[in-house]
């Protein structure tokens, strides 16, 4: 049930997320916009529960749990580039250039 | 490898025929030489002052290759082989059905090249003894002399054509070796790069008939393809073979349009001008035809083409002979003339007569180089010892010579009056018949008969600048100057002897081949019959007999003596000046003497429109523009771009990084969703 | 009912996620996406996926987001000039945005029915017969053993290998995170 709107909304807001990955210079509020990625994915999965079973719904789960470990320790580098450079602007940082 | 050689393979041989001992090691014929290029090579660059060594290897190994020589002519005289003899030295090239062989064969044709060229290089060789004698690249010359000897062999005695293109292309490189032998001198060099450039042209033409004989018969070696010819060929595949074939022949033989390069080759030593110039080398395209026959026998039109070149050839140098005022430049377009001669008869059909007088032509130009070489020998003394510079070739400073070098002047008379066709030597009976057999053929078509009188003319011709180059040489006042008179002598014994061999060869050469009218019986017609019998069967000759005959013979005589005194009266007949004061020439004997321009026309048609194409497109364009320029700067250029350009990737923006991995992701979403 | 009560969820949470990525201030955008994903747990929760959504409410929005508003509040950024990319980015933004959601919008048209025939017609790895079963057995798993009881088996017995192994990346993540925000080294 359900099923169809369910993915639709999951593709707009994965859209949404990627519209503002692509938009934002800050490194938090991109960050932000990566979480809201995921958490569209994870909507698709568990809309998709009713067709796989509870496999998604595990998932699901899982995404959570390594979206969190993820958000500690990128936030932990966010910090860590913010005292050297005492911004989080994405436009000055370029340290990984070739 | 030696031993290997020893126990040759027999390839073919007459049933029943013993191979003779002779026969068997006609190797030792090419290899000889070769020893004496590999020792007088190795003496050049080791010890060249080493000049007695280099006078006993050199003209020693010819003697010891004539040897041989005339043991296998006299083994065939007792046996005298039907087919020919084919001995397989090793295998060369085997790939799919091409089977090349490095075989040798010997037949009555070349047994009678190889006789030629041993003994007349013998001689030749004996004379540069005492000719080069003071050279400093004494060493070297003979080794090239030999080179060049092993490799004329090599093509006489190649049973296929691969092998004697080999021989081909081999004496060709050592034309320009020796022509070129004083380089120090540029215009020398550029003589033997022409000899060597005007030769290639009739190599290409060599070996577009090569391909095309491979790709119609199917075969290169000289028996099959004969065998195969007259199924095999078309008339018109015949055709485009034979002038192929006859522009190899032009280009080696100085034939008309490639002949410019043998009056410029006269820049070599004079005994090279004997040998490879006269008697040998130019005489490889004479060879060709006659060997070639069955082919040239196959297609008519290129008989008369051939025919045609001869004759026009003949005259056309003739008529450039009596205005040349360098000794051997007048030899050198007598020789030119002489070959259209051979060309004519072989064109004609009549191939025993054409290599009868390439035999008879052989021993009297010789004759005459060599003689011609020891007036200059003696001039060149003279000079040098008065310090004077004055050219030693010109015969605008001889004159009278006779008084100082009378043995030479008797000889060089001899040979005059053979080249002129006075009976009883040999050129007469040579040129005589050529211009019979032509006046034969013309019955069957009439156009013949023109060839008949422009050889006629010809002869006139030849005759007239024959004894303008003696009178103004040895008769008449002396020229040279009081103060060289005193220096002036007869050549050393070394360079008289082989004279005297040749005379007496030009004076009785003409017993080998004596017509039935005068009692003898053709021999050396009958002895080439079994290798010009296909040839001749297919389109026979009827020479002329009775009235006819006796006719032409009387025609011939009296042009030739009319000839020679034309030529005498008129020589002496005005004062000549030495050559620095001489007049320039003027009106056609301008024409004659600059040679009809036809080097100036060459070098407008085709050297100076080739030498712009090389440097202003080739080389301006093509090299440095696009493949230098475009191609591998471009390349340089390019390739910096590029990198530029996709360093430009790596700014180190997470931004555009995220931007690019997105676009990677759409990219995959699109094809799994697809 | 159920659908007019997802509808007004589902509006919820576009518009949040859109304020929250045109939102100049960072706490701003968060606020923002803590409601949307608030209304996201309201929507697992009308999909039959009770304990997705609790965790949603409780992992998500209770916990990683405290912990961005933590960062936020230590970075101290106070109200910093607009923080989106000029011309180019936005345009960049709507050519491949835009390309997405082309991509992804023909999923709005997927039913069970639909995804049922396209895996039975394809040849991959999902088997037919694992489709709608799978379903099937968890309605009946949640009606039997209650919302938690018919996740756990699965998670202990067949997924017990993930399960330990992201233990293990948390504890990689924690150690990380201390090393990575320690001041002195």
């Amino acid at each position: 049930m359900l099923l169809g709107p369910a993915l639709g909304l999951s593709a707009i807001l994965f859209t949404i997320g990627v519209a503002g990955v692509l938009l934002r210079r800050n490194a938090i509020v991109l960050f932000m916009c990566v979480e809201l990625m995921l958490n569209a994915v994870n909507l698709a999965f568990v809309a998709l529960a009713q067709v796989y079973g509870v496999g998604a719904y595990l998932i699901a789960f899982f995404v959570m749990t390594v979206a969190a470990a993820e958000a500690a320790v990128g936030l932990a580098i966010i910090l860590a580039v913010f005292r050297h450079h005492q911004s989080i602007d994405l436009q000055n940082i370029n340290l990984l250039h070739g | 490898m030696t031993l290997s050689l020893l126990a040759v393979q027999v390839a073919e041989q007459a049933p029943g025929a013993e191979l003779g001992p002779a026969t068997q090691l006609a190797w030792l014929t090419i290899a000889l030489p070769l020893l004496g290029f590999v020792l007088n090579g190795l003496i050049s660059m080791v010890r060249p002052q080493a000049r007695r060594l280099v006078s006993l290897v050199g003209p020693g190994v010819l003697l010891a290759a004539f040897a041989v020589a005339a043991a296998i002519f006299l083994e065939a005289r007792a046996h005298s082989p039907e087919t020919p003899i084919i001995l397989t030295l090793w295998p060369w090239l085997h790939a799919g059905d091409l089977r090349i062989d490095l075989a040798l064969q010997i037949d009555q044709l070349s047994i009678l090249m190889l006789l030629v060229v041993t003994g007349v290089g013998s001689l030749i060789h004996i004379y540069s003894v005492g000719y080069m004698g003071e050279d400093p690249g004494y060493a070297r010359y003979f080794a090239y002399l030999n080179l060049f000897v092993a490799f004329m062999l090599v093509l006489v005695l190649g049973a296929n054509f691969p092998v004697l293109f080999i021989g081909w292309e081999g004496v060709g490189l050592c034309s320009y070796l020796l022509i070129g032998f004083w380089f120090t001198d540029k215009a020398n060099a550029d003589a033997g790069k022409k000899a060597f450039l005007a030769n290639r042209v009739g190599d290409f033409g060599f070996l577009i008939a090569m391909f095309l004989l491979w790709q119609t018969v199917g075969a290169l070696d000289f028996g099959t393809v004969f065998h195969r010819a007259p199924e095999a060929l078309t008339t018109t595949a015949a055709t485009w073979i034979t002038i192929f074939l006859l522009l190899g022949c032009a280009g080696k033989s100085a034939q008309i349009p490639l002949y410019v390069w043998l009056p410029d080759a006269m820049a070599g030593p004079t005994p090279v001008s004997a040998l490879i110039h006269a008697a040998t080398m130019v005489t490889a395209g004479v060879y060709l035809v006659a060997r070639t026959g069955v082919l040239f026998a196959l297609a008519p039109a290129t008989g008369l083409l051939t025919a045609g070149i001869g004759a026009l050839t003949a005259l056309f140098a003739a008529t450039i002979g009596l205005r040349q005022y360098d000794i051997k430049k007048v030899l050198a377009y007598s020789t030119i003339s002489q070959l259209g001669y051979m060309f004519l008869a072989v064109g004609v059909g009549a191939y025993a007569t054409g290599l009868f007088h390439l035999v008879t032509h052989a021993f009297f130009k010789a004759l005459l180089f060599l003689g011609s070489g020891s007036v200059i020998y003696a001039l060149h003394h003279a000079y040098h010892t008065t310090h004077s510079h004055e050219d030693a070739q010109d015969m605008r400073n001889m004159g009278g010579l006779k008084q100082w070098l009378p043995v030479t002047c008797g000889l060089m008379w001899i040979a005059t009056l053979a080249i002129a066709g006075v009976p009883p030597f040999s050129g007469f009976f040579s040129k005589d018949e050529i211009l019979a057999a032509t006046f034969a053929r013309g019955a069957e078509q009439p156009v013949y008969y023109l060839f008949y009188a422009m050889g006629a003319l010809a002869a006139f011709l030849t005759a007239v600048y024959m004894a303008r180059l003696m009178a103004m040489t040895f008769h008449g006042e002396n020229r040279t100057g009081a103060a060289e008179q005193e220096h002036l002598h007869e050549a050393p014994a070394v360079m008289t002897a082989p004279l005297i061999v040749l005379a007496l060869l030009s004076l009785f050469g003409g017993a080998i081949n004596l017509p039935h009218f005068v009692g003898g019986n053709a021999a050396l017609e009958r002895w080439l019959e079994p290798v010009t019998h296909p040839a001749t069967a297919m389109h026979p000759l009827s020479m002329p007999t009775g009235l006819t005959e006796e006719v032409l013979i009387g025609g011939a005589v009296l042009i030739a003596a009319l000839g020679l005194w034309v030529g005498f009266r008129t020589a002496l007949g005005q004062p000549i000046l030495p050559a620095r004061e001489a007049p320039p020439e003027t009106g056609f004997a301008r024409v004659l003497y600059r040679k009809y321009y036809v080097d100036e026309i060459y070098d407008a048609l085709f050297v100076k429109p080739l030498v712009w194409l090389s440097d202003k497109v080739l080389w301006r364009v093509v090299d440095q523009a696009l493949v230098d320029g475009l191609l591998v700067n471009g390349g340089v250029v390019g390739s910096r771009w590029l990198g530029a350009l996709g360093s430009r990737i790596q700014s180190g923006q997470l931004g555009l990084y995220v931007l690019l991995f997105l676009v990677g992701a759409i990219w995959v979403l699109d094809t799994i969703l697809r | 009912m159920t659908e007019a009560v997802f509808y007004v969820f589902a509006a919820v949470a576009v518009i949040s996620a859109a304020c929250c990525v045109l939102q100049r201030s960072p706490v701003g955008a968060l606020i923002f996406l803590v409601q949307a994903m608030l209304a996201l747990g309201a929507i697992f929760v009308i999909l039959q996926g009770q304990f997705i959504g609790v965790i949603q409410i409780l992992v998500y929005a209770g916990a990683i987001m405290v912990l961005f508003l933590f960062i936020i509040m230590l970075l101290n950024l106070g109200r910093t000039s607009s923080d989106i990319r000029g011309p180019a980015g936005i345009a960049a933004t709507i050519v491949l945005a835009g390309l997405i959601a082309v991509e992804l919008g023909g999923l709005w048209a997927y039913s069970p029915a639909r995804i049922g025939r396209e895996v039975r017609g394809s040849a991959g790895m999902i088997q037919a017969q694992a489709a709608f079963a799978g379903g099937e057995a968890a309605q009946r798993a949640t009606a039997a053993h209650g919302v938690v009881g018919a996740i756990a088996p699965p998670l202990f017995n067949e997924y017990l290998v993930p399960f330990e192994i992201t233990s293990i990346l948390l504890l990689a993540a924690i150690v990380g995170a201390v090393v990575l925000a320690k001041r002195k080294v």
